[in-house]
């Protein structure tokens, strides 16, 4: 019986924290294609700011778009999100934009 | 769809039915535009075409492209409105039969254009390939096109753009860091004449409403460019020099727009670039007033009408709030929180009502100005820039 609770009460907390990841997915989603997209344009091929398209970030690897994200690059309107963006949901960000981001 | 009156009818016969019996059905109601404007819906390639009076929305148009960052003007008669869209589309709408009349991709990325005081020509500002193209506002058929490069040699982003009279468009050029003014004659090709080394990376430019004060902001320095254009000879002055000095750039989020700004009796009332403050530059001497604490990174300061208040909306991630200044004591006044993502305000001509979208919340609000009352809530995805019908007899809109 306790055993089935503990079970119970993990498989919840499992699928609350899975909501939660899902939830902050979708908000970081959003984040992308609407504030990062009011310079890189909402389908991410660039605005005032340069295209986040895969083929134009091809030279770049994940570990540098993260720093980018984070810290921004000096001398142009390129901000750092350090503090509004976790390190891991940089990271995630950075890697999707390779892929091609999610809609 | 959001299907109202006649007119909503009509546009679902536009959308959905075939050559037999549609111009019938399609047939307007007989009625003036003035009271009409248009919505857009970003991320639907869409826009709503709003009825001001009765406070409702007509209809939709689809099939607008990527309308990311889009804006509108409109035709003398305010019955046309042409749309440019960040996919280079230019969309020409007519408002009464709520219907694309034509459209053309006449660009590979684009932000914004004109109309010329005639209304004879429409102008469209390109990021790719940097440069204005200016096309016939009745064929749309191409009547020019100024590459932007610069005294470096090299393309630049055009941005800023903008009327002046006599056929004039003045804009500024990103990373070239120029003011370049096309003036179109009769025939012939433009005549183009430029302002070199204006300053770093001017982010967006405007006119003021006697087409005398044209600024552009510059991110790469704080401060604005100014050009007196009642002069003989304009000269390029920097005004609001160094605002930042002294204290740290806050990161910006999202660059602020100089499109419908802050323009009373005597001064302009302008976003500052890195600081939560916006900026008062008088028009009599050129020099700064006075800096106004606010909620937040200024995106819009839009002047009410009459120059009596001027409202604001912010960047992310201060975007859920409207503070309004109250100008002849310079100071906040009132604030308050419309809902997630407020984009973009627009007054109604004589400003007795304003229209805000708050794009997160899928919806625009129409407020009573005085009493800062909400009066109604209208439905729309994503709503971003709301563009009025009356903007036709504004110059530099």
């Amino acid at each position: 019986m306790r055993f089935s609770v503990a079970t119970f009460a993990a498989a919840l907390l499992a699928s609350i924290v899975g909501a939660a990841g899902q939830s902050s997915r979708e908000k970081l989603v959003s984040l992308v294609r609407e504030d990062c997209g009011s310079c890189h344009g909402l389908t991410l091929k660039g605005g005032l700011g340069s295209s986040l398209l895969p083929g134009a970030l091809a030279n770049k690897d994940a570990g540098t778009l993260t720093a980018i994200i984070l810290d921004g690059v000096p001398g142009t309107p390129m901000p750092p999100w350090r503090g509004l963006i976790s390190p891991e949901d940089a990271r995630w960000i950075a890697e999707n934009l390779k892929e091609g981001f999610p809609k | 769809m959001n299907r109202r009156g006649f007119l909503g009818a009509g546009l679902a016969a536009s959308l959905l039915g075939g050559a037999a019996g549609r111009a019938e059905e399609r047939t307007p109601p007989l009625r003036g535009t003035g009271s009409l404007g248009l919505i857009v819906e970003r991320a639907t390639g869409s826009v709503l075409v709003i009825e001001t009076m009765q406070r409702i929305s007509l209809g939709r148009i689809e099939g607008l492209g990527d309308l990311s960052h889009a804006s509108i003007v409109f035709s003398p008669c305010e019955r046309y409105a042409y749309v440019f869209g960040r996919d280079g589309g230019l969309t020409k709408l007519d408002l009464l039969e709520m219907r694309i009349e034509k459209r053309i991709v006449q660009g590979g990325n684009s932000i914004g254009g004109a109309i010329s005081d005639d209304g004879r020509l429409v102008a469209v500002s390109n990021y790719e390939p940097g440069g204005i193209k200016v096309f016939d506002a009745g064929t749309l058929t191409e009547v020019a096109s100024i590459p932007a490069i610069g005294a470096n040699g090299l393309a630049s982003k055009t941005v800023g753009l903008v009327d002046l009279p006599g056929r004039r468009f003045v804009y500024s050029l990103y990373d070239a860091g120029e003011i370049w003014i096309a003036e179109f004659g009769e025939s012939g090709a433009p005549v183009v004449t430029k302002f070199l080394n204006v300053g770093l990376l001017p982010y967006d430019g405007n006119v003021t409403s006697d087409a005398r004060h044209y600024l552009a902001g510059l991110f790469g320095e704080d401060g604005f460019v100014h050009l007196d254009l009642w002069s003989a000879n304009p000269k390029v002055e920097r005004v609001l020099q160094g605002y930042n000095a002294g204290r740290g750039k806050i990161p910006v989020y999202k660059m602020p727009h100089l499109e419908g700004w802050g323009q009373t009796a005597n001064d302009l009332i302008l976003p500052a670039a890195g600081q939560h403050e916006a900026l008062v530059l008088d028009l009599e001497t050129m020099r700064e007033k006075k800096r106004i604490p606010v909620h937040g990174q200024p995106i819009f300061c839009v002047a009410r009408p009459d120059g009596r208040e001027v409202w604001l909306n912010f960047g992310h991630p201060q975007n859920d709030t409207v503070q309004i200044i109250d100008v002849p004591t310079l100071e906040v006044v009132h604030s308050f929180a419309p809902g997630p993502a407020v984009l973009h305000l627009e007054f109604t001509p004589r400003g007795h009502e304003v229209w805000i979208s708050v794009r997160d919340a899928d919806r625009v609000d129409v407020m009573d100005v005085r009493r800062r009352t909400k009066l109604a809530e209208i439905p729309a995805q994503k709503p971003s820039g709301i563009f009025l019908a009356a903007r036709a007899h504004r110059l530099g809109s």
